[in-house]
């Protein structure tokens, strides 16, 4: 008996092994959710920043290679960074953990390439797609679901142009989306809408033919290196600042305060007074840029620091058009390079 | 054993392992603004991290007549690594005091600092330790508010 109890332990335990290999693989899967994911796509997966990863829809009707690309390669300039340092097996782990969400298997696609005809394509997908994916397959605007702010799409219409889409999603995956629509967005059935098949394919055919086209340059990161406006002051310490301050109000910032660096962290009356900085603010600027991206609150409010050391008078700001690289977000680009050059106007006219 | 102790050890161990390069650090906190608000202000304070100020940007905006949710941006430092700054290193003048921008979605609260690897991508071997400091206390502090 003790013998025939061991052997059905022994044939047992390979299996528990694996349901505890594959609880620690979820369980792996959800710290790596926790820590890279939940920010912007919700701890369930509902969305904000990001878009809904549990939507069942879209989780029946993407792959798990759809997914897996994804988080490898992000969405270049789209919000979605490219985990480029995160292993394989981490990845796995995730859209493991992201499953769990809606269980069951999802649709498998062909794996033939869609044939049809581009110029068709082209014809159809003006007619019908560009109002919500943008004439070049640009995508929505917007962040994603923030309700923190009012939004006109509870998803933004995806980029059909980006790299990160392009691979991440088969010919067959589009088409499905074209053919089904995606249940809870505004993705409606073309199907439905009266496209044949074939006009289906032709559209494929046409948004696979963005692979060809290299990213419109407002479609791209702005490439700067300095993360530091420097500048020398021709003027003393105390005339600088008036002049700054001078040139914020003549670009319409209103200013909102004034303090040393060392503010908050010495007795009042004790911060070294040739460390100033001025605070200053354009509230409909600063509004526009919050609508297209919640997380641009790093750059505020606008700062100019003036330092004083060794009988020389130096002016320092953030260069926004290195930071805008961080948020991958090109909607930023148009926005930072504005803001780059009213700091560099504000500080010129009160330096030079 | 809680179910969550596991996702914790992981945690962890994803604190120890070598940090990703990330451009932003974000954390989304399972509490309402002003419950993570206050849950900041100590988690700063448990890192010896000094609150200089509050920027209430929401109060600005509403005040002009604009539309938002809960939005601050809370400034914390350390007084030596500020005077360390503009002592040795001038261009992280305007990147102190350190940053965080805390922001309402919903009942739940998001977190965000740059990662300042990213920006200053230095060789300079003091101002990449200075940097790479600079980093880890942020990670520390946003780990602390991810954890319940």
């Amino acid at each position: 008996m003790p013998i025939r109890l061991l052997l059905i332990l022994a044939l047992l335990l390979p299996l528990t092994a694996q349901a505890s290999h594959e609880k620690a693989g979820t369980d792996r899967g959800e710290a790596l959710y926790r820590q890279h994911c939940a920010a912007c796509h919700g701890y369930d997966g509902n969305g904000g920043v990001g878009v809904p990863l549990a939507l069942p829809d879209f989780q029946y009707s993407v792959t798990n290679k759809f997914l897996e690309t994804t988080i490898r390669m992000g969405r270049p300039g789209r919000i979605m960074p490219a985990f480029s340092s995160l292993s394989d097996e981490d990845i796995k782990a995730i859209v493991k953990y992201i499953r769990r969400w809606a269980p069951g298997k999802p649709f498998r696609y062909p794996v033939e390439p869609v044939r049809g005809d581009r110029e068709r394509g082209r014809q159809l997908y003006a007619k019908y797609c560009a109002a919500c994916h943008g004439p070049n397959g640009e995508g929505g605007k917007g962040t994603g679901v923030t309700f923190s702010r009012p939004r006109d799409l509870p998803i933004i219409p995806p980029a059909l142009n980006n790299p990160g889409f392009l691979a991440a999603a088969s010919d067959q995956f589009i088409k499905a989306t074209l053919m089904n629509g995606r249940e809870g967005t505004p993705m409606i059935s073309f199907l439905k809408q009266g496209l044949s098949e074939q006009d289906i394919n032709d559209l494929v055919v046409f948004v696979r033919s963005f692979e060809q086209n290299p990213l419109p340059i407002e479609q791209r990161p702005i490439e700067t290196e300095e993360a530091t406006i420097v500048y020398d002051s021709e003027y003393d310490f105390q005339t600088t600042i008036n002049n700054i301050k001078d040139a914020a109000v003549g670009n319409n910032f209103i200013i909102i305060r004034e303090q040393k660096l060392e503010t908050g962290f010495v007795p009042k009356g004790q911060e070294n007074p040739k460390q100033h900085i001025i605070y200053f603010c354009n509230f409909g600027f600063l509004n526009k840029a919050l609508a297209i991206d919640p997380r641009v609150g790093l750059f505020l409010p606008c700062r100019v620091t003036v330092v004083e050391k060794d009988g020389k008078v130096k002016v320092y700001a953030i260069n926004p058009a290195r930071l805008s690289r961080l948020f991958n977000n090109v909607e930023l680009n148009r926005l930072c390079l504005e803001m780059n050059e009213t700091y560099q106007s504000i500080i010129e006219d009160a330096t030079l | 054993m809680s179910s969550r102790k596991p996702v914790l050890l992981l945690l962890l161990w994803l604190l120890a392992t070598p940090a990703l390069a990330e451009d932003l650090l974000m954390a989304r906190i399972p509490m309402t603004f002003p419950e993570a608000m206050l849950k900041l202000q100590n988690v700063l304070k448990q890192h010896g991290q000094t609150l200089s100020r509050v920027q209430r940007v929401d109060i600005g905006l509403t005040a002009k007549g604009y539309k938002t949710d809960k939005y601050r941006v809370v400034f914390f430092g350390r007084l030596e690594e500020i005077r360390e700054v503009a002592d040795k290193y001038p261009m992280l003048i305007p990147y102190v005091p350190h940053k965080i921008a805390i922001f309402a979605e919903e009942d739940e609260t998001l977190i965000v600092a740059a990662n300042p690897e990213r920006l200053f991508p230095e060789k300079d071997p003091a101002l990449q330790r200075f940097v790479r400091q600079w980093k880890k206390d942020l990670e520390a502090i946003f780990h602390d508010m991810r954890e319940e």
